[in-house]
């Protein structure tokens, strides 16, 4: 299959705000692709719609070729949250194992995932006595250990050193190359350049869906984070014209 | 219902609760001063604490568990680790089953602590035996569990939750008959009392008091007891969406 995550006219309203209006795009199996743009743009959102823990108001939203959310979905997709979701008062392996129990996984896998994310030394360690990067490395092994078909990691490098961003960004490649696919929210444009394909979202609405060069070219713009700006700037003269 | 899903989930519940000692030394200490204390406020009138002691072991359980169990899933809302279970495929009815084992055997424990010191030391005594006391203990932990489980999903924060007890465990307390026999309340009250599980379940106790060992009346109480249980955890999964707004 192509496309391994497919949103139809995508429309969610919360507390009775419409936050996506009708949004269309794709996520190509096998790649990784940045999902971009200011916090408050429906980042967030769109990613809670892809696995299916967010009421939607209108449109499909198809993983792997069934509807997001259904229940043989729910081993073949991992979600990461921006805040860590992992139990504070465990340690990393007790968290890491008991999410092995949860997907049915063998606890061997638990093992690897915590190697995974460079947490060896740490596995140990409660998990509210931990860094906010480790926090959130542990919270991104408690899904890693399920090895899903899909990943949608919401900002998985916050906080990061870059040592430590590089690492992970390398561990995101190696997933792919073995025909996960992943995507991965980051309102830090220079995180652009590293994914295959980039959506840029901005106020709810699809801004960009290309390849990070594409873009470059088609704005003219060799440092990505200008050409998100350009674009959203094309973006506001369009509506202008439309208004 | 995966076997190693629950039972991971009550050992995760468990661990959490092993991490956190203070926790874990007043559920067990907590409930023996107190009905050490009791039995001394009443010295004068030794047959108050005979009377009111069993129905006091049988309410601890209840109280315990339906605070730890509401403060455990108002935190698993907030931090966010109740919809990453829902993502995975994780059925409902083991995170309750798991929570269920859990906090049975957390009150297993508490129960029989405090029922040993209670028939040992203070002299309490219990025609139908001690372990019918344990086991009744046990049932209104679980009941004390789903209601905590079910009325958390109402509470945002660990305050609200908190208020939950006087407001939801406080009437039962007064009209369960405990502190004084439901015959002299008002009608009205007196009907109210009748559906709520808290006075079948210290009706109970009271029965194990005096009856020499398990009776058909006495089971019939707990089975109702058990029933509310599982009424509540019901209402409590309903509360457990997979989809949220």
């Amino acid at each position: 299959m192509d496309e391994a995550i497919a949103v139809r006219g995508l429309v969610v309203e919360r507390g009775g705000r419409r936050v996506l209006h009708g949004i269309d795009c794709a996520v190509r199996t096998g790649t990784v692709t940045g999902l971009l743009g200011p916090s408050g743009g429906g980042k967030t959102t769109l990613m809670r719609c892809i696995v299916g823990v967010q009421r939607i108001t209108a449109g499909t939203v198809t993983v792997l070729g069934q509807p997001a959310g259904s229940a043989a979905l729910r081993a073949r997709v991992g979600y990461v949250t921006q805040a860590p979701s992992v139990y504070g008062d465990l340690t990393v392996r007790q968290n890491a194992h008991y999410f092995a129990a949860m997907y049915g996984v063998p606890a061997a896998n638990a093992d690897a995932a915590v190697w995974q994310v460079g947490l060896r030394e740490a596995a140990d360690a409660l998990v509210g006595q931990l860094s906010g990067g480790q926090r959130a490395r542990a919270s991104l092994a408690c899904a890693l250990l399920a090895r899903p078909e899909v990943l949608v990691l919401d900002e998985p490098t916050v906080g990061l050193d870059p040592v430590l961003r590089r690492d992970l960004w390398q561990l995101f490649h190696a997933l792919a190359r073995d025909g996960a696919t992943l995507l991965v929210s980051s309102h830090v444009m220079d995180e652009a350049g590293r994914c295959q394909r980039l959506l840029l979202l901005r106020e709810g609405r699809i801004i960009a869906d290309d390849t990070p060069q594409t873009i470059r070219d088609r704005t003219g713009e060799n440092d990505l984070e200008q050409a998100f700006l350009r674009l959203i700037e094309m973006a506001e003269q369009t509506e202008g014209v439309a208004r | 219902m995966r076997v190693r899903a629950t039972v991971a989930t009550a050992e995760r519940v468990l661990g959490q609760l092993r991490h956190d000692r203070r926790t874990v030394g007043l559920l067990l200490v907590v409930p023996c001063l107190l009905v050490i204390l009791f039995k001394y406020v009443y010295n004068g009138s030794p047959q108050v604490f005979d009377r009111v002691g069993p129905q006091m072991l049988g309410l601890f359980p209840f109280i315990t568990m339906f605070l730890v169990t509401s403060i455990a899933m108002v935190r698993e809302r907030t931090s966010g680790t109740l919809e990453r279970l829902l993502t995975t495929p994780m059925r409902k009815l083991e995170l309750l089953a798991g929570y269920a084992l859990a906090f049975g055997l957390a009150a297993l424990v508490q129960a029989s602590i405090t029922a040993a010191v209670a028939l040992g030391p203070l002299g309490l005594t219990v025609r139908a035996g001690a372990w019918v006391i344990v086991v009744l203990a046990v049932i209104n932990a679980l009941l004390g569990m789903a209601l905590g489980l079910f009325l958390s999903a109402f509470a945002t924060t660990e305050f609200q939750a908190v208020q939950f007890m006087p407001a939801a465990v406080v009437p039962q307390i007064l009209l369960c008959g405990l502190l004084n026999p439901r015959e002299g309340m008002a009608a009205v009250l007196r009907w109210i009392s009748n559906v709520l599980p808290l006075t079948w379940a210290v009706n109970a106790m009271n029965e194990a008091r005096v009856a020499a060992g398990l009776t058909a009346s006495m089971l019939g109480d707990a089975g109702v007891v058990l029933g509310c249980c599982v009424a509540a955890l019901a209402l409590g999964a309903a509360t457990l969406r997979r989809r949220t707004p």
